[in-house]
């Protein structure tokens, strides 16, 4: 315990203190973003992230987005543990035969109203996969997709960002 | 061992035994040519002597040139530092041979992979169920991976049949593809009498996105980019291994400062995927605080991976007969001091995760896998290690790391406490061994890639921080890749995993599983 409390004092907030021209942009960009999220999804943004078949480096650069220094979370975006939480749907991956079935069912368990994000380059047409026999090429061939954040893998700061664009549009 | 002494020794195992060619193309390979009687009773020759599980075992469709399928198996000889190949040829008209997975374990895997890709048939496989091309979407009779597959034939579709576990008492809790979490896609389907899990079968292949097949045609150019994607998390390891295969073909000799710098970057992502785990093993026993303290420490390499190379998961460094970018003085310094830092974080961290009581208390014993069973299953890597396996290419292939005088991490409890201080002790050798790669780094030797493209097959191999991670690379005289077969550590390890979680209860599976924390996308490719 002396040691939780000895860090905890020690380290302070890691939010911004890791790369201060970074953090500046974020709190900039985040500032901006709770208050929409807080206008327009009644105080909370939930996502719920489905991977399609990527490589893993999207999904850790989402959970990176969650970590102290970005914290997603602190302005109002929530990941959530099942589609019937989730108000919009966070896709990866350039959708492997296998997952298709999953990925319609994960979108018709949310509520309604709801919007799809794809996250990643395969998850816009399928990357440097697309000519696969198993690949299906793209989310939006199969569920309306409103917003794509690029990258190979896009870094926590592009997610941010790019979430952020799109809900002051 | 030269190839006179290992077929005598084979001989002394199997007296019938005589080759139909033998050769040694690299001064680490050795390649046995048998007929297909043969082959079999070699393979177990080889098992046995060396010892060595089976490290690959995979088809090539070679029916254009030579009118025959190929079947290789590899088996690694720690002792005298190389691999040994045997090859056979198979008749395209009855494409079968005989399976090896009744008597070497890690085989099984292999065979079914070979029986859904080429429609090559292991005879006497005890279960042929298809591991990737999942029989609800993909129609039978279709093998993408020959050469003469064009586009996918209509046919019968059909279900998949789990084993079941019956009795009274027993339920069946299926779990995934889609997780509460953000993780990859598997379905686990556990069977549990009352609290412990009495069995657990894993059906992977969610992620499959047929990548050997994407690999065929490309130039290793447009093909190391795509060895990057194949797991996102090892992108180093496995564009380290296939540019060594390829190097290797071309006959290039990489320079001096290469070697160190790429033995740094696999180190570098040695270490953010192992205080990545730490922290998972944390959360995943509702431990938060550390875990917070891990993520925090792994942003700070991956930020540290972006100023040394601009990418953050070391992405477009490697390339043939060298690395693309280079380690000045500045960049160096940058290193040692994040590295001092890191250290001393690092040390907090274990020290909150090894003085809470409770915490040790829920990992210790759970998610034993013993010795002998992870011989059996023919596990690698990390993992093998936990177990009492002393297995790791650093040591017996080491490179550079033999004047960095590398110390291989072991433990023998095989439980999650066993993984957890593998994880450890190679993160502070890693520190250890990147400061020591650094001081040898050679100013100003520039890279020079003048390959000279060629055909031939190779095998490039190197220890990522899940294991071992191996490609097989055959190439046209124009240099383009026309086969290959990728093993990720994943692989192997996924079957140990369900062998870990017997007899603990469901609550602790997420535990055993970020212990072993494997790839869903290495694993499915």
């Amino acid at each position: 315990m002396i040691d939780i409390l000895k860090n905890r004092i020690l380290k302070g907030i890691v939010t911004r203190q890791i790369e201060p021209e970074l953090a500046q942009e974020i709190e900039a960009v985040g500032a901006e973003l709770r208050s929409l999220i807080q206008q327009r999804f009644g105080r909370s943004l939930h996502l719920r992230e489905v991977d399609t078949g990527s490589c893993a480096a999207c999904e850790s650069e989402i959970i990176a987005a969650n970590n102290p220094i970005y914290d997603l979370q602190r302005f109002g975006i929530n990941f959530t543990a099942s589609p019937r939480h989730a108000d919009a749907l966070l896709v990866t991956g350039p959708v492997s035969k296998n997952m298709l079935a999953a990925l319609k069912k994960t979108y018709a368990a949310m509520p309604e109203p709801k919007f799809v994000v794809t996250c990643g380059d395969c998850a816009l047409d399928g990357g440097s996969f697309k000519d696969s026999y198993y690949v299906e090429g793209g989310v939006k061939k199969i569920l309306p997709v409103v917003l794509h954040i690029p990258g190979c893998p896009p870094s926590p700061l592009v997610i941010i960002k790019t979430l952020l664009a799109f809900l002051v549009a | 061992m030269d190839i006179p002494t290992v077929i005598a020794r084979i001989r002394n195992n199997f007296p019938e035994f005589s080759e139909l060619a033998s050769a040694q193309n690299y001064a680490d390979e050795l390649n046995i040519k048998v007929s297909p009687q043969d082959f079999k009773h070699t393979c177990l020759a080889l098992h046995k002597i060396l010892p060595s599980p089976v490290m690959m075992l995979f088809a090539q469709d070679e029916r254009a040139g030579e009118g025959i399928f190929r079947i290789n198996s590899v088996f690694v000889d720690f002792k005298n530092k190389e691999w040994v190949m045997v090859s056979m040829d198979i008749p395209p008209e009855n494409p079968c041979f005989d399976s090896l997975a009744k008597s070497i374990y890690s085989a099984s895997l292999f065979e079914r992979e070979i029986w859904e890709m080429f429609g090559v048939e292991p005879k006497g496989h005890p279960d042929l169920r298809r591991l990737r091309l999942h029989d609800e979407v993909w129609p039978k009779g279709n093998y993408p991976l020959r050469k003469d597959f064009q586009k996918v034939e209509p046919g019968d579709l059909s279900d998949y049949k789990f084993s079941r576990v019956e009795g009274e008492g027993i339920f069946e809790v299926p779990v995934g593809p889609v997780h509460a979490g953000i993780i990859g896609p598997g379905h686990f389907r556990f069977s549990v009498a009352g609290e412990p899990i009495i069995s657990l079968e894993t059906r992977l292949g969610f992620s499959h996105r047929g990548v050997e097949k994407i690999f065929e045609g490309k130039s290793c150019l447009e093909a190391v980019r795509i060895s990057e994607c194949v797991s996102g998390d090892a992108s180093f390891a496995h564009s380290l291994a296939f540019t060594q295969a390829a190097e290797k073909i071309f006959g290039i000799q990489i320079p001096a400062a290469a070697a160190y710098s790429r033995a740094i970057f696999l180190e570098l992502e040695r270490m953010y995927n192992h205080v990545n785990d730490l922290g998972g093993i944390a959360l995943d026993a509702g431990f938060s605080f550390p875990a917070a303290y891990a993520s925090v420490i792994k942003e700070v390499i991956l930020q540290l991976n972006a100023r040394l190379s601009g990418s953050r998961y070391l992405r477009k460094i490697n390339a043939i007969g060298g690395i693309s970018i280079g380690l000045d003085e500045t960049k160096k310094q940058m290193l040692l001091s994040s590295l001092k830092e890191l250290k001393r974080d690092f040390k907090e961290l274990v020290k909150i995760l090894y003085s809470s009581v409770s915490f040790m208390d829920r990992i210790d014993t759970t998610g034993v896998l013993r010795k002998k069973t992870a011989e059996d299953l023919g596990v690698t890597g990390l993992v093998a290690r936990a177990s009492g396996i002393p297995t790791d290419l650093r040591k017996y292939f080491p490179g550079v790391y033999k004047e960095a005088k590398f110390r291989m991490a072991i433990q023998e409890s095989g439980d999650v406490l066993a993984r957890l201080r593998v994880r450890i002790f190679e993160f502070e050798e890693s520190c250890r061994l990147i400061e020591e790669f650094s001081g040898k780094l050679i100013k100003g030797e520039e890279i020079k890639v003048n390959a000279e493209l060629k055909g031939g097959s190779a095998l490039g191999y190197t220890e990522g921080w899940r294991g071992p991670v191996l490609y097989w690379l055959k190439t046209d005289t124009r240099g383009l890749v026309t086969r290959c077969k990728i093993v990720d550590p994943s692989f192997l390890n996924w079957q140990g995993l369900s062998y870990a979680v017997l007899g603990n209860i469901i609550p602790d599976f997420p535990l055993c599983n970020k212990s072993f924390d494997l790839s869903y996308s290495g694993n499915d490719l």
